[in-house]
């Protein structure tokens, strides 16, 4: 598959617009400008960014509870999300939702999730929709190693196999879930070789280069769209941080946490696009000063926009 | 009108909204050319065709949690449980996302979905085939629940379900499945959040729904007999509940009796116990009472059974001690 110049510029904006989005959020989150709590994806934006580039507004996501880099990769509104973090009127959600909760429905975003496994079968069912109506749209489902391992993985890929339907799985192997590593979690080295057991196509991919990501999810996403069914691909990465902000990660071996720093999905990208000639160094820089000029834009909409009342509590809850 | 029995009254009304709304389709175990286990769903696989009338695997989990996904992407899906007892096994995308999603979306998503279930005892199918659970889900706000006691109003509400944006349980009772009546023939719908008064009366209200409405209407007869001019009413749907209709029964009556076929603790007559005693309190001239199950799992022994479940006899003695 050969990416244009264009789709790698592309992708290296959105991991930057994700990882700046988040950097920004654990400032404000330690400053505490931001209620609840946050859960971050800095590290694995590849993956999001690598698939996504396949998807049309038309396609379904499901997202999980370290959902910015979906709803970001997907085409969701930074302005939007920022909102939401601070709990304004403005946000996604108006305030109702927070990071775990954020939507798009019209963007095709059917929300950040706070249950782990819970994308699993709405993905499905959004898949189901998109045959039903005979669309050529996909579902894209998100989730981790820990969610690999709940009932609604087996359920939702068997139902996804009978049916053939047009969704792709995308586990994001991180190797924690939140403490437990996955040696202690699963007896299998590559969670891919669980789609054996559903009769789909399973693939493991590098997770921190985007453009393997980027190959493994175009092929899986023409084949749904051509009716073929249902893949699962599992990604190898890493989250910098902890579990959520705050979780010292005290689990991790440095080493470990070194190693995987240098694998960085973002220079990487950076680096590959100078060696190609697609960008000097002076072109990458503006590019980061442009994003965080966005990312200052969304934080002072968000910091400007007004809080709920409290009547609101009690609106949204059925629809007419 | 034509007669019909309460499972071919609910199956007309999916079938007329299916011929209504291409977007409406049913799935759920042996819902296809099995017809389902009661037999409920019996015709439409071979009417609405195999894209329309699907069978699933035993995986009620993937059942709701897709029906969630199906019904924010644009669909209406009718999903079937095969019994209210194997809704744990899906609770989760009920409790965190079906019900949620709306809210938590900030008003932006819509999740027209019915989630089709029976419930009840009655047949000796022991503790895990045949609870009354609606409490649970009325303790969900963002689901609607409903409970027909009437093979109309299993039609009327089924329409209403299917036509509702949000997430409904739609709770049939095994024994009333059987049970024939008059019902409306082509499109009928029965607003989900109004009671009925199945019996007019002046001497006490028995609040009754699902096969126990039946139960209450039979007691009801044995009273007038008695000279005790029973109120029947059915509440029909338990979420929305018509409050307005409980309250204006009580204040003609003043004297309430709550008889439903779930356990006593936390079960929904508490509900309805606590908001007379609110906000109607000067309607009573005597305490409110409740004809329920005991606090025990379902016994297998025809006998233990129908010790425990509410009957007509319990109705009318529970009824005569406040006179």
């Amino acid at each position: 598959m050969q990416l244009t110049k264009e789709k790698l510029l592309e992708m290296y904006k959105t991991m930057l617009r994700i990882r700046t989005f988040e950097m920004k959020a654990v400032e404000l989150f330690a400053a505490g400008k931001l209620p609840g709590f946050v859960h971050l994806y800095a590290g694995e934006e590849a993956v999001a960014t690598g698939v996504s580039a396949s998807l049309e507004d038309k396609d379904f996501i499901t997202s999980t509870h370290r959902g910015h880099g979906h709803l970001i990769a997907k085409g969701g509104k930074i302005d939007l999300m920022m909102a939401e973090l601070f709990g304004r009127t403005t946000g996604y959600c108006k305030g109702k939702g927070g990071s775990m909760h954020i939507a798009d429905v019209d963007l095709g975003i059917l929300g950040a999730n706070g249950i782990v496994g819970a994308g699993q079968p709405i993905a499905t069912g959004a898949a189901f929709a998109c045959k039903y109506k005979k669309t050529d749209a996909v579902a894209v489902c998100f989730f981790g190693d820990g969610a690999s391992n709940r009932g609604t993985f087996h359920e939702s890929l068997n139902m996804a196999s009978i049916w053939k339907l047009p969704v792709i799985f995308v586990v994001e192997n991180n190797m924690w879930g939140i403490s437990n590593n996955q040696k202690n979690h699963m007896n299998v080295a590559d969670i891919s070789d669980r789609a054996a057991a559903y009769g789909m196509p399973g693939v493991t991919v590098d997770g921190n280069d985007v453009i393997a990501v980027c190959e493994a999810a175009a092929e899986a996403i023409a084949r749904a769209r051509k009716g073929d069914g249902p893949s699962l691909i599992e990604c190898k990465t890493w989250r910098h941080r902890g579990h959520f902000e705050g979780d010292p990660a005290i689990y991790k071996k440095p080493e470990e946490q070194e190693a995987w720093l240098k694998k960085d999905p973002i220079p990487r990208l950076g680096a590959k696009l100078v060696e190609l000639k697609y960008a000097t160094q002076a072109d990458l820089d503006k590019i980061k000063a442009d994003i965080e000029a966005e990312v200052e834009a969304a934080v002072k909409f968000a910091e400007t926009s007004p809080i709920p009342s409290p009547a609101d509590v009690l609106t949204d809850v059925y629809a007419d | 009108m034509k007669q019909m029995t309460y499972a071919e009254a609910i199956r007309d009304g999916m079938r007329v909204e299916m011929k209504r709304d291409p977007n409406v389709y049913l799935y759920g175990e042996d819902v296809g050319m099995f017809g389902g286990c009661f037999g409920v769903t019996a015709g439409l696989f071979e009417e609405f065709g195999p894209e329309r009338v699907l069978d699933t695997p035993i995986s009620e989990t993937a059942i709701v949690g897709s029906a969630v996904g199906a019904a924010a992407a644009g669909l209406r899906p009718i999903a079937e449980i095969m019994f209210v007892d194997f809704m744990g096994v899906c609770m989760d995308e009920l409790l965190n996302n079906a019900a949620k999603m709306r809210y938590m979306f900030g008003g932006k998503a819509k999740l027209p979905m019915v989630v089709r279930t029976p419930c009840g005892a009655g047949m000796s199918a022991a503790a895990q085939h045949s609870q009354s659970l609606e409490a649970w889900f009325t303790h969900i706000p963002g689901l609607k629940v409903v409970m027909p006691g009437t093979p109309a109003d299993g039609k009327g509400l089924m329409a209403a379900a299917i036509r509702d944006d949000n997430p409904v349980i739609f709770i049939e009772h095994k024994q009333l499945l059987g049970v024939s009546g008059d019902v409306p023939e082509g499109e009928y719908v029965v607003p989900i959040g109004k009671a009925d008064v199945k019996r007019e009366g002046s001497d006490v209200t028995i609040v009754a729904w699902s096969w126990m409405l039946q139960k209450a209407l039979a007691a009801a007869e044995t009273l007038a007999q008695e000279g005790i001019n029973a109120e029947v009413l059915d509440p029909r749907t338990l979420v929305p509940l018509d409050k307005e209709a409980i309250l204006k029964s009580v204040g003609k009556t003043g004297k309430l009796i709550i008889v439903h076929e779930a356990v006593r603790t936390s079960g929904f007559g508490g509900e309805i116990a606590a908001l007379v005693a609110e906000e109607g309190f000067d309607l009573l001239d005597a305490p409110i009472k409740r004809v329920t199950a005991p606090d025990t799992p379902i016994p297998f022994a025809p006998v233990l059974e129908a010790a425990y479940l509410p009957s007509e006899e319990k109705i009318v003695s529970a009824v005569k001690e406040l006179f």
